[in-house]
């Protein structure tokens, strides 16, 4: 549901970072997207379509490039990939880690002519 | 001739920057705030109600009620004392933002209050990804709704800085494995400071109100 806003808050990035580069158009924008971010691109996908009409970004490609979670066990600093259920550390099976990546959710760059 | 432009600007960000202000804000006026959230029904609007009785000769407490439509639930916090009261309609938005919570501090006076009661809408996804700027999120689990919420919700389980457990009544009628459920917050939030209560009889109540007590007062 909060895809719109969001999606409203990249168009805007968008169209800031361009104009000031005094570009005509958009053609594509990089989003950057953490395993463990909820966002959907499906659902910004769809609601770019309808926003980004009648802009600059209106011909515009999303491109998403999804980043893994990496975690960091808190007792025995071994780095792991958290599976779906139990969130233990496979060297020791300590509970309990840092993210060390993941959790972004950023418009990395934009190409425009 | 296409140009690629480095931007990596955080998409959120417009948020992150008012809830930046709220948060200046509320603390500038000393007011300590708290951001509710929870599932629907898991007992957010009954935390209030019971908070503030407990707390009402004590402190200043306003509440601010996040939900889709009605204002049943700011109706029950002005009804259980808070002094002011105010709700926010999403219109359909799915939680609350820094925009809607910067609307809402405009209509108090914030110098008046100690303490922010914030209830978010009901929903265990999308509240986690929108910061307020309140001082503390708080998240209520309840009996009922599984001892598997962590590990299917594990971004609204990582970002909180306090979990309540609430309807602890409920344990003898419903199955639900403690240790399974701690274990995965424990490894989403490692020590995170957990409260189990109960709304309906009161159980663990006072140390919930105590750790309100001591940080509104700080
Ligand atoms: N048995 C029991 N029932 C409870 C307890 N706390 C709340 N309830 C009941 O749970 C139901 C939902 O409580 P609310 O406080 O309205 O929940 P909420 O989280 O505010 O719900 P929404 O605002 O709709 O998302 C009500 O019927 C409450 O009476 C408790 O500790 N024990
Ligand atoms: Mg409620
Ligand atoms: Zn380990």
């Amino acid at each position: 549901m909060h895809e719109l806003a969001v999606t409203q808050s990249i168009l805007k990035i968008a169209i800031d970072h361009a104009e000031q580069a005094n570009a005509k158009q958009i053609t594509d924008l990089h989003i950057v997207m953490g395993e463990l971010s909820s966002m959907v691109d499906d659902s910004i996908q769809f609601y770019w379509e309808i926003i980004a009409k009648d802009t600059i970004a209106q011909k515009a490609q999303l491109h998403f490039r999804r980043v893994p979670a990496e975690l960091q066990c808190v007792i025995c600093s071994e780095k792991y990939h958290p599976t779906n259920e139990e969130l233990i550390c496979p060297k020791c099976g300590n509970a309990g880690a840092k993210i060390l990546s993941g959790e972004e959710f950023f418009l990395e760059t934009i190409d425009v002519e | 001739m296409t140009q690629r432009i480095p931007v990596v600007e955080n998409i959120l960000n417009a948020n992150d920057h008012l809830a930046q202000e709220n948060h200046t804000r509320l603390e500038s006026a000393g007011v300590f705030s708290i951001n509710l959230m929870a599932s629907p029904g898991a007992g957010k609007t009954s935390l209030i109600e019971q908070t503030l009785p407990r707390l009402k000769d004590k402190l200043r407490i306003a509440a601010i009620d996040g939900d889709i439509a009605t204002s049943l639930d700011s109706d029950r916090a002005a009804a259980a004392g808070a002094l002011s009261s105010i709700q926010i309609n999403t219109g359909g938005n799915c939680h609350l933002d820094a925009v809607m919570l910067r609307g809402a501090l405009d209509q108090l006076q914030l110098n008046q209050y100690d303490l922010l009661l914030v209830e978010n809408v009901g929903n265990l996804v999308c509240p986690a990804e929108f910061k307020l700027g309140t001082h503390k999120s708080v998240l209520i689990a309840s009996i009922p709704e599984g001892d598997d919420k962590p590990y299917k919700y594990p971004g609204m389980y990582r970002g909180v800085d306090a979990l309540i457990i609430n309807k602890i009544d409920l344990l003898p009628y419903v199955s639900f494995r403690m240790d399974f459920f701690q274990r995965g917050v424990e490894s989403l939030n490692p020590g995170v400071i957990t409260f189990p209560l109960s709304c309906r009889t009161g159980e663990g109540m006072d140390a919930w109100i105590n750790w309100l007590l001591q940080n509104s007062t700080k």
